[in-house]
């Protein structure tokens, strides 16, 4: 699988969360999405990236470009927080630790095409999401 | 360690001199060696930079004279003073820190050149001297960008707050009818305003119902959602039933993924449609004139 272009972006408090959005927008539009295809990105981009900064203590997402076979926007998102003890819940609609509705996390899964959640009690977390276009 | 200090005090001092006694030369120098993008005749007057020159040499020999060569400390207070004006009013005028970080720096060469002059059969002394006028004029330099950069913020700030006011209006479409139309990202801050200035147009209109509208809202998140959702429930208590309007098809269909229930709020797709449903409510309807049509 050919990733033509890979950057990364720091998420550290609620503007870089902005900022992603406004790249993951720009980047699907340059890939050719749809505009709900677009929205639907960007929208999981800005719960994985809150949930990076409010509930990860902070981390980093890595935006992949992804040309052939088939085209599509990879992003990753990943902290070095206290990690998501039971992940099944954690996916549950309703559920938060937070203040948030509680369907951030299982609400990004059901916005993309690929999901995968990897994550250890204190060691942190790593979400990677795919859209195809 | 005390005889050097003494030392330095000396050799500071012996600036001190120098420059009292080449005053007139150092200023045409140092203002002949500022280059144009420091001058900047655009932004300042000449007779004004010159002013802020002279000002400034006077300063500087002021607080050589002390023998003090510390900028940190108390006896540069006035220099950091007007450093801190001159750098503040440029941020103002839209000079670049680094222009007006020049305007120190660009002084090193005149005096170089004047205490080269003064102490050429003492080298070692002459090196003391050099170094102790460098370090002061480095550490004055980067308490101009500091100071530029603060102030840059402080500006950046102020028109945050200033967006934040002007960008939650609310405007009157009918007697008992607010449409407040919502713009950009709906964060916590953003809420807390759009929040208040809506309960308080309601409370002194007397108004029954109250469009928001959030076509200019690029991403509807779950964040958002919650926001909005307090908004109507705030709303609702005060006695005014909520529009929520301008749900575009991809901000629909992406709602409904992320599984947020807005089965309680009515909602319609543009603005016009929500005035006419509020008008509806409120029982007012309209007729085409035959004759005019």
């Amino acid at each position: 699988m050919a990733v033509t272009s890979t950057e990364n972006l720091p998420l550290v408090s609620e503007p870089d969360v902005v900022a992603i959005r406004r790249r993951v927008r720009e980047i699907s539009a340059q890939l050719g999405f749809t505009l709900v295809d677009q929205t639907k990105v960007v929208t999981a981009a800005s719960e994985l990236a809150r949930n990076t900064v409010i509930y990860g203590g902070g981390g980093i997402v890595q935006l992949e470009s992804l040309n052939g076979p088939r085209v599509g926007l990879r992003l990753i998102f990943e902290d070095k927080g206290p990690g998501i003890p039971d992940v099944e819940l954690a996916l549950r609609n309703g559920f938060t630790t937070g203040s948030g509705m509680g369907l951030g996390l299982g609400g990004a899964k059901r916005l993309v095409n690929d999901f995968e959640i990897v994550s250890r009690t204190g060691e942190g977390t790593k979400v990677t999401i795919t859209r195809w276009k | 360690m005390n005889t050097i200090l003494m030392n330095s005090n000396k050799k500071s001092a012996g600036i001190a001199a120098v420059v009292a006694k080449n005053e007139e030369t150092i200023l045409a120098e140092w203002i002949r060696e500022m280059s144009g993008s420091v001058r900047r005749t655009d932004l300042i007057k000449e007779s004004d930079l010159r002013a802020q020159c002279a000002q400034f040499l006077q300063l500087m020999k002021d607080g050589l004279e002390t023998g003090n060569v510390n900028f940190q400390s108390s006896v540069w207070e006035k220099t950091r003073e007007m450093l801190g004006d001159l750098s503040r009013s440029r941020a103002a005028l839209g000079f670049m820190p680094s222009e007006t970080a020049s305007f120190v720096f660009s002084m090193k060469r005149p005096l170089f050149t004047q205490v080269r002059q003064d102490s050429k059969d003492d080298a070692e002394a002459l090196a003391e001297q050099m170094w102790i006028i460098t370090e002061l004029l480095d550490s004055m330099g980067l308490y101009t960008t500091e100071v530029f950069q603060k102030s840059r913020e402080e500006m950046i700030r102020r028109q945050q707050e200033e967006l934040l006011e002007l960008s939650t209006p609310v405007v009157k479409l009918w007697d008992g009818v607010l449409a407040l139309p919502v713009i950009g990202t709906l964060d916590s801050a953003r809420t807390q305003v759009v929040m208040e200035s809506l309960l308080q147009a309601i409370v002194e209109t007397n108004s029954r119902i109250a469009i928001i509208d959030i076509t200019g809202v690029p991403t509807v998140d779950t964040v958002v959602a919650q926001h909005l959702l307090k908004t109507v429930t705030a709303a609702r208590l005060m006695g005014a039933d909520c529009i929520i309007s301008g749900v575009r098809p991809q901000i629909a269909q992406t709602i409904v993924h992320l599984g947020i229930n807005l089965l309680d709020v009515t909602t319609k797709a543009n603005l016009a449609s929500a005035f006419a449903l509020a008008l509806r409510k409120l029982g007012i309807t309209f007729v085409r004139d035959t004759q005019k049509s």
